[in-house]
């Protein structure tokens, strides 16, 4: 995946100021910043959640937001095309945004049968493959409302990697955990990570960020500041913003 | 008594014809009114303004007003109704007018992280509006409904007074021949309030059958 100029601004205000971003297959890239940086809004524009202005977003090669029309000029994507692109990035939320008259396995099952157009039977057996997978065999037909948000979470990563994206975006899906039920979500992710999924992951989790993170990119004004591996940006970096944004961070956490 | 039991089947065909305009205007305010709440909602921009004045004018207009100018007022015009289309036309507008309020209020109180869920995972507009929001939206449009209901067999009395034969003229039909209001009217508010009652019953079953949760 390649992001390159990206720039979106909501009125005179700019959120992403020019981003470029590669992300290789299988890796975790981990991105950080203070709360109104951009990186959710990066998230966003990269499934089209958001459309962003200027700039291009490649998924396996394929621009994102628009398609080449007549005399090089970029013309937008159909709503038809856009679902289609969609389908292939997957995307956890932070507050889950579950469907809630749907039950845990019905969630799972909704983009496997609509999406995918695999028979009702095919998609319950990899629905429940996949609630297995992130321990969750004993709520299938649970709704989210009888769930706690850790599984509840879960569930919103089982309905995302079922349909086996090419990349799966984690927009801060621990933050509006109870800090109890945050390990059995990031243990999820872990074991995902550990498979070869390749993941743009959103987080305050800093331990998390080291462990997974192939890399970890530090955004603040809707630029990408710094860029490197865990340990060059958490424990060597002489970036004073970063730093500071660090110090807050494991403030807030003692 | 002898003389209720006796008209009992005018009143028949008039209850009839109340069940008959009621039953047609419910339809016909609810396809129009669940088509432009969603453009309401969804649609470009230039469809906004126009759908929103219709639903606030016509929400303030009284309904008595709405029949008789279509009645009485679109012969100015050249457009010549009969009084049952006259009447259905009125009662249906007006109708439509709330049925698009109670869709945009059923469709907005759903957040909007749904529709963001439904797009992460391929759905397309149609397919989130039918798979993601529908079901959500029935659930709080239905209660609300059901009140438009009961509120059109009640107002649809008011066509009586373009003459048509509803139940409410056959009543008045039959007292102006004998004379005896009460038992008439009283009869008559039994028969409104039965079907009103007998909806209200129904709605129950209605709103138990779209629970999602039950407790």
């Amino acid at each position: 995946m390649a992001i390159r100029g990206l720039r979106k601004a909501f009125g005179p205000q700019p959120v992403l100021d020019g981003i470029d971003l590669e992300v290789r297959k299988g890796e975790v890239v981990v991105v950080i910043g203070p709360s109104g940086s951009g990186k959710t809004t990066l998230l966003r524009c990269i499934n089209l959640l958001e459309r962003y202005d200027e700039g291009s977003i490649r998924v396996d090669g394929v621009e994102v937001g628009f398609r080449d029309g007549a005399e090089g000029r970029r013309q937008r994507r159909s709503e038809r095309e856009l679902a289609h692109i969609r389908a292939d990035i997957g995307m956890v939320f932070q507050l889950f945004n579950l469907f809630p008259h749907l039950t845990a396995r019905e969630n799972v099952m909704l983009g496997l049968r609509k999406v995918r157009g695999l028979p009702k039977r095919e998609a319950a057996r990899v629905a429940e493959q996949w609630l297995g997978r992130v321990g969750l065999t004993d709520k299938l037909d649970r709704l989210p409302a009888q769930l706690s948000g850790g599984q509840q979470q879960r569930v919103g990563i089982a309905r995302a990697v079922a349909m086996e994206p090419k990349v799966l975006l984690l927009d801060e899906i621990t933050s509006a955990l109870d800090p109890e039920l945050v390990g059995e979500v990031l243990t999820v992710v872990r074991e995902l990570a550990g498979d070869g999924m390749t993941m743009i992951v959103v987080t305050h989790e800093m331990t998390f960020a080291r462990d997974v993170g192939s890399r970890i990119v530090f955004m603040d004004g809707g630029r990408i500041q710094v860029e490197g591996t865990p340990r060059e940006v958490l424990a060597e970096t002489v970036h004073e913003r970063l730093r500071a944004f660090l110090r807050r961070i494991e403030l807030k956490h003692h | 008594m002898d003389l209720a039991i006796r008209s009992l089947p005018f009143l028949w065909e008039g209850l009839l014809v109340t069940l008959h305009v009621s039953a047609l205007v419910v339809a016909l305010s609810l396809v129009a009114g669940i088509v432009l709440g969603l453009a309401l909602v969804f649609g470009p921009r230039w469809l906004y303004w126009p759908i929103r004045v219709y639903a606030d004018f016509l929400r303030g207009i009284p309904l008595l007003v709405l029949i008789f100018f279509v009645y009485y007022g679109l012969p100015a015009f050249r457009v010549n109704l009969t009084n049952f289309a006259s009447a259905i036309l009125a009662l249906s507008a007006f109708k439509t007018a709330h049925v698009i309020e109670l869709v945009r209020g059923a469709v907005q109180s759903i957040p909007r992280g749904q529709m963001d869920a439904g797009r992460a995972i391929g759905l397309t507009f149609g397919q989130r509006l039918l798979w993601v929001i529908a079901p959500q939206a029935v659930r709080r449009f239905l209660p609300p409904w059901i009140n438009a209901v009961v509120d059109t067999v009640k107002g649809s009395a008011l066509v009586s007074l373009v003459g048509i034969v509803d139940l409410m003229l056959a009543i008045q039909q039959v007292i102006g021949r004998t004379y005896e209001p009460m038992p008439m009217y009283v009869l008559g508010a039994i028969m409104y309030f039965a079907i009103n009652y007998s909806l209200s019953l129904a709605s129950r079953q209605l709103e138990a059958h779209f629970a999602y949760v039950r407790d």
